[in-house]
Parts: C-alpha cells; structure tokens; sequence
C-alpha cells in the first residue's frame, strides 16, 4: 500500500516541501487515500448509513466534555460541610459556578443517551441490510465489543454523580453478581472494593470511567473501522460492488469516501446538531429519561427509593434480567431445548449426535431443577439432592448477558441467500417488525415497576427476542427471496 | 396489506403503552404551578419567604447570595435584606443547624433545597406543582409529634412552617381541607404567596435555565442557516453522481 505512487512529490511550495518530509518519514499520504480520497464507498448509500459517522462524532463529543467535566469534578462521597456528598456538589458546583459548566454537563449527559439512539439505529441498519453477513463477520463483533463497551462506559458513568438513582442503581446490577454460584459474593465485594457502594465503588468507577474503557473503545473503534476498510462497506442492495470494477480497479459503482461521503455526511450532523441542541437547551432531563428525577437527591445508603429503574438504554436488557422468574425457567429450557432440536434434526447428523443431545438435555434439565420447579406448581416440594436448582436471578442474569452477546451470532445464524431485506421474503420482515415491536416493549416495560401482568408480556417478549436470533437458521432458509440485482440500485 | 400489517403490530404496543400508564400505582393529584419562572417581583418575593422561613432548618448549600443579582436584585440590596447567616455575598446559602442536632429535633435531617424543584417531578406532575401542592396541603394532626400532617407528603417530619400567613387548615371526614383558624393571609394571597416560594424554588434549581432556552433558540437559527449551506454543498458535490 506504501509504495512511492503513495509518496507526495512537492510542488516547490513551502507546505508541498514539508508534506514531502512527512511522507519519506509516515505514510501520511498512503493512509489518507486508503481511508479518504481513495475509499471506495457504494453510491446508494440512505439515510440508516448516517449513524456511523455519527456515533464516531459522539464520540468525541463525549471525549472533549468528559476532559471539561473531569477538570471540576470531585470523586468523593464523603460529606462537605453542609452534609452534602461531595461528588455530588461538585456536579451542581460545575452546573452553576463553573463557566459554561451547564452547557459542557448537558451535552455530556445527553451525549450519553444520544450514543445509545444512534448506536442502536447504526445497529439496526445492519439488520436491515444484512451488514453483518461474511465477509464483514469481525465488522460486527467488533461492533458488539464497542457496543458492550458503550455500555460499561455508561454504566461506570452514571454512578459519577453520585445520585439516589446512581447510587442504587449501582448497587442493583452489582448486586447480580452475586448471584453466580460459588464465585459470585466474592466476585461483587471485588468489584464494590466495600461491602456496599462506596467511596472506593466511586473511585475505581471513575477510573473505569475515564482511562480504562476509553482507552478500549477507542482500540475498538479503530479496528471496526480499519476492518470495514479492509472489505469494504456494504449497501442497502447488499451486493458486493467489488464484483465489477473498471479497468483501474475501481468499483463501478463505487464513490470515493472522501469528497462524496464527507459532504453528504456534514448534512447529516447537521440535522443531528439541530436534534442534539434542541434536547440540550430545551429539555435537557427529557422528561426524567435523560436525568432521572430521583438523581436531584444525594445518594443516601440509608433509605432506598421505592423504585429503581435504570436509564433508558439498559432497560430493554433490565426486562428480559426480570422476566426470569422461578417458573418462567422451565420454559426457557423447554423453548431452548426445542429451538436446539430444530438445529440437530437434519438428515446430515449421525444418530448418535441426536440422542447425545437428548441426553444432554435430558441432564441439564434435572441437574438444574427444572422438575423442582414444576413438582412446586402440584404442590410438591422435592428436596432431593439430585436437584442442584440455581436460583431464578442466576438465570436471569445469563438471560441478560445472552441477550447482548447473542447479537454477536447473527453472521453464523442468518443462512438467507440474500443480505438486504429488500431482496428477502415475507417471513423476514414479518419476523424484524415483530422483533423491534418486543424489544420497544421491553424497553417500556423496564422503566416501570413489576406487576404479574407486566412480568408476563415481558417473559412473552423475552421469548420473540431469543425466538428472532434462535430460530433465524430455520426461519432464514424457508423464506422466499427475490434474486439480487448484479448492480446496486438507485 | 403493509397498513393492516403496520396496524396489527403497533395496535398491541399502543394498548400496553395505555393501559399501564394508568395502572401505575397510587395517583397523586397535584394542582397546577402558576409559571411565575420569569417574573422577577414574584421571584424576589419568593427569595425573601425563602430566606425567612425556609432557611433555617434547609439550606441551599449550591446557591450563592450573589447569584440572586439573576433575579434584579444589587448585591447591597442583598446584603441589606437577605443575608441572614452569611458574612460575605459570594457565600452559599447555609445555615447553623448542625445535622446531628436536626436528626435528633425532627428524626431526619431536613433536605438541602437548593434543586428540590428538580428532584420532586414525578409521572403526576412538575416539580413545582408538588411543592405548590404540598405547601398549601398542611394540616393539623395531634397524632404527629410536631402536630401536624401533609395530604401531599403523609407523616412528613417538618412541620407547617408558613402557618401563621396559611392559618390552621383540619382535615374533613371526606379528607378534603379546609381553614379553621384564619391567618394573616387571604387564602386567595397565601395561594399567590407560595406560588412566588415555589418559583423562587424553580428559579434556585436551575438559575440559568431562562439564558439556556434564549441562547438555544440562537444556536438553533444558526444550525438552521448552516443547514442550507450545507445541503447545498453536498448537492455541488453530488451533481455527477447518478
């Protein structure tokens, strides 16, 4: 890639001698053109191909004002001289003293919900179109690593202002670590570095904060992006524009990333400016989804609010964590097992494969005390040893670490002929629509309290959720689809 | 078929978005806030009821007394009229209470109220309407070790510290309040006395909001503008591309 074609020749001006310096030195040059001037990107790109670019914007938007915030905060629960936490007067000590405090705190704060809306539209695009398909495989693992990331960036943030909601908040979800067997009590004294959240909780949780997952998630978003270099990016057709070329080996229906795409894309930061300013300036708590209401009180260890609910973007993964109930697991194994029997069914596997995961099955089903469950409803209360029976917040919390990570799947779970769902059948777009209609539910159902009512049509969502990825390998290759054009469309 | 299809997918999510939107849990009917945000008499007025009833047990440990020149006040005439416990202007609003002292006199420690009109918003309204609600909601309950009760916040701790301009509201048998013994103020004033507290509150919690909405509606034009630019550019660009 580096060779002398690469290596700017000065045009005897004093920039064209330095650039020249540079370029014997760095391959200033070469690495603008492989990822600028001389990327090849699809013409048709739409409006779902904005989110990329826009998510790396947020990014440093996050960047710049977390650097701001951190000049002024103060990581410290002990209590000021009017018994206030520290930490939390130095948020409202940066909203009213600080020059431009309020502004650099509210595009922090809405910053961190507007990530999670143009991640989740940057990730659904992929649904759409079939982003995720080989060879973009590592693309999008990459892309669920920063999206893990994001949300441990988020997680370790919210605790900073050291809120009731914060607080508690917190102390819930490192709470669930405790429910891993053996391991799990010891596990969240770790993490909490105190028997409760504390001091030392809000102090490694800065640190988290502000050095450790930056530092990963920009490691991460670099690999993304140079793997989608690498292949190339996909488009709402879904066909591959590598497959014609003209006779400079450039995609006939490629554009170079740079000017096209850098014009076209200052419009879309624009339209998000507008968007992201409106909130900041007009609604910057969003009607308590941004800012929680709760989080205008200290945290106090002492008294717990009669409602913990986390910020919006956790909440349709908080749902399926509370959908788990004691005798919703037996479900969840019986769905499991069918949806493993319709992957082992086929003609192609040995007998030996089918009754090995019977067996399996058969095992797991009585050493997790899945019958326990069942002899309760009858009234009978089995305590035989044979019945290890893990408690049902065990399985919610591997519910809700499978939720996430099952995305990861999608390459090896989507076996449709075509990538993009307009060239896919019925039954796919039957199946998303479904899909996103459960995952919005679960993500209402998570900012509210349980009822039993609520709790079943979130275990009924759950179920869609799993349903969608799990089933994908059966519903995928059923599905009649309509040839792909050998050229990109309009 | 994409309509009906749209149609039956949505028309369940729109029925669970109704039906738990009203099932969720006890209602709490709060009465309107007047919006008096803008107001600068209503907010000195307010200021100065702050200041002599309410900080002596809450601070507003985040508010400086000189910020109050927000609300068209001069430092002297703050320093003449409102600094009761601080010795120079740039200082917040503290008191001499020590917490301790205020756990063992009222069981709990009186909150700061620097931005409780922030923290009182809830699914039942503003939080300006909850304290507008609650500071006219007092009533008289021997079976409270302060004598008093609140219908908006039940068994609260503080007791009516505006009593004397409220009077003695009791509680009838159909739980509705009323005044039995008259204070100094009209019902018709006190209702526009706490209206002027509580935006005086609203204004505390969040001094800059009113400069934040004028800048914001700039930065919007101005986005506005650059929009065109913008569009128009990527157009120059894009003419050739089919």
């Amino acid at each position: 890639m580096a060779g002398s074609e690469n290596k700017y020749k000065s045009d005897g001006t004093l920039i064209g001698g330095a650039l020249e310096w540079v370029d014997a030195r760095f391959p200033a040059t070469s690495l603008w053109k492989e990822h600028l001037s001389e990327y090849y990107a699809p013409k048709n790109f739409n409006f779902w191909y904005f989110f990329g670019s826009l998510a790396l914007l947020v990014l440093v938007i996050q960047i710049v004002t977390g650097i701001f915030l951190v000049m002024h905060f103060k990581p410290d629960a002990s209590l000021n001289a009017a018994g206030v936490p520290v930490a939390f007067a130095s948020v409202e000590y940066i909203m009213r003293d600080v020059e431009w405090g309020w502004l650099i705190r509210y595009m922090h704060s809405t910053g961190a919900s507007a990530f999670f809306v143009v991640v989740y539209l940057h990730m659904f695009r992929g649904l759409l179109y079939g982003s995720y398909r080989k060879p973009r495989e590592l693309i999008w693992i990459f892309g669920l690593l920063i999206f893990l990331c994001l949300m441990g960036e988020a997680f370790f943030g919210y605790l900073l202002p050291w809120g009731q909601m914060s607080y508690w908040g917190a102390q819930v979800i490192v709470n669930l670590f405790s429910a891993i067997p053996v391991i799990g009590p010891d596990l969240s004294l770790w993490l909490r570095g105190d028997y409760v959240v504390g001091d030392a909780t809000l102090n490694r949780f800065f640190s988290f904060h502000v050095i450790a997952m930056p530092l990963v998630l920009l490691g991460l978003v670099a690999a993304h992006i140079i793997a989608l270099h690498e292949v190339g990016s996909n488009n709402p057709d879904g066909v591959e524009i590598k497959k014609n070329k003209d006779a400079n080996g450039i995609p006939l229906d490629g554009i170079p990333f740079h000017p096209y795409y850098t014009m076209k894309d200052i419009v879309g930061v624009v339209v998000f400016l507008i968007v992201f300013s409106a909130i900041i300036f007009f609604a910057p708590e969003f009607g308590g989804y941004f800012l929680e209401f709760n989080n205008f009180i200290p945290a106090d260890p002492l008294k717990t609010p009669p409602h913990i609910a986390p910020v919006w973007y956790f909440t349709p993964f908080y749902s399926v964590l509370r959908a788990v109930t004691s005798d919703f697991v037996p479900f969840l194994w019986l769905f499991l097992a069918a949806v493993g029997w319709l992957c082992v069914r086929p003609a192609r596997f040995p007998l030996i494969v089918k009754l090995g995961y019977l067996g399996f099955v058969g095992a797991m089903f009585i050493l997790l005390g899945v019958p326990a469950v069942l002899a309760s409803w009858v009234g009978i209360k089995l305590t035989s040893i044979v019945f290890v029976g893990l408690e049902a917040k065990f399985w919610g919390v591997v519910a809700m670490g499978a939720s996430v990570v099952i995305i990861g799947a999608l390459p090896w779970l989507d076996h449709s002929p075509v990538k993009s769902i307009r060239y896919k059948g019925p039954i796919y777009k039957i199946v998303l629509a479904v899909f996103v209609v459960a995952f919005f539910i679960l993500g209402y159902l998570g900012v509210l309290a349980p009822t039993p009512m609520r709790t079943l049509v979130s275990q009924i969502c759950s179920l869609i959720y799993f349903g969608f990825f799990l089933l994908m390998p059966w519903y995928s290759q059923i599905d009649k689809c309509k040839p792909e054009p050998e050229r990109v469309t309009g | 078929m994409k309509k009906t299809l749209t149609v039956l997918l949505f028309a369940p999510l729109f029925a669970l978005l109704t039906t738990t939107a009203h099932a969720a849990g006890a209602e709490l009917h709060l009465d309107h806030a007047p919006n008096k945000r803008t107001d600068n008499a209503a907010l000195q007025n307010g200021a100065k009821l702050f200041v002599n009833y309410c900080l002596n047990c809450h601070s507003a440990s985040y508010m400086r007394y000189n910020r109050l020149q927000d609300i068209g006040l001069s430092e002297a005439q703050i320093r003449d009229n409102l600094m009761f416990t601080a010795e120079k202007v740039g200082e917040p609003m503290r008191i001499a209470m020590t917490r301790d002292d205020a756990k063992a006199w009222f069981g709990a420690a009186p909150p700061d109220l620097t931005i409780v009109a922030r923290s009182r918003a809830s699914e039942f309204g503003s939080g300006p309407d909850w304290l507008y609600t609650y500071l006219r909601s007092f009533y008289r309950d021997e079976a409270r070790p302060t004598g008093w009760n609140n219908t908006v916040f039940e068994n609260v701790g503080m007791p009516h510290a505006l009593w004397e301009l409220q009077g003695i509201q009791v509680k009838g048998a159909d739980g509705k309040l009323s005044v039995e013994v008259p204070g100094k103020m009209t019902p018709e004033q006190y209702d526009e006395a706490v209206a002027d507290l509580v935006a005086y509150l609203q204004y505390m919690g969040e001094p800059v909001s009113e400069f934040r909405k004028s800048l914001g509606l700039m930065v919007i034009v101005f986005l506005g503008i650059l929009l065109v630019f913008a569009y128009a550019l990527k157009r120059e660009y894009w003419k050739d591309i089919h």
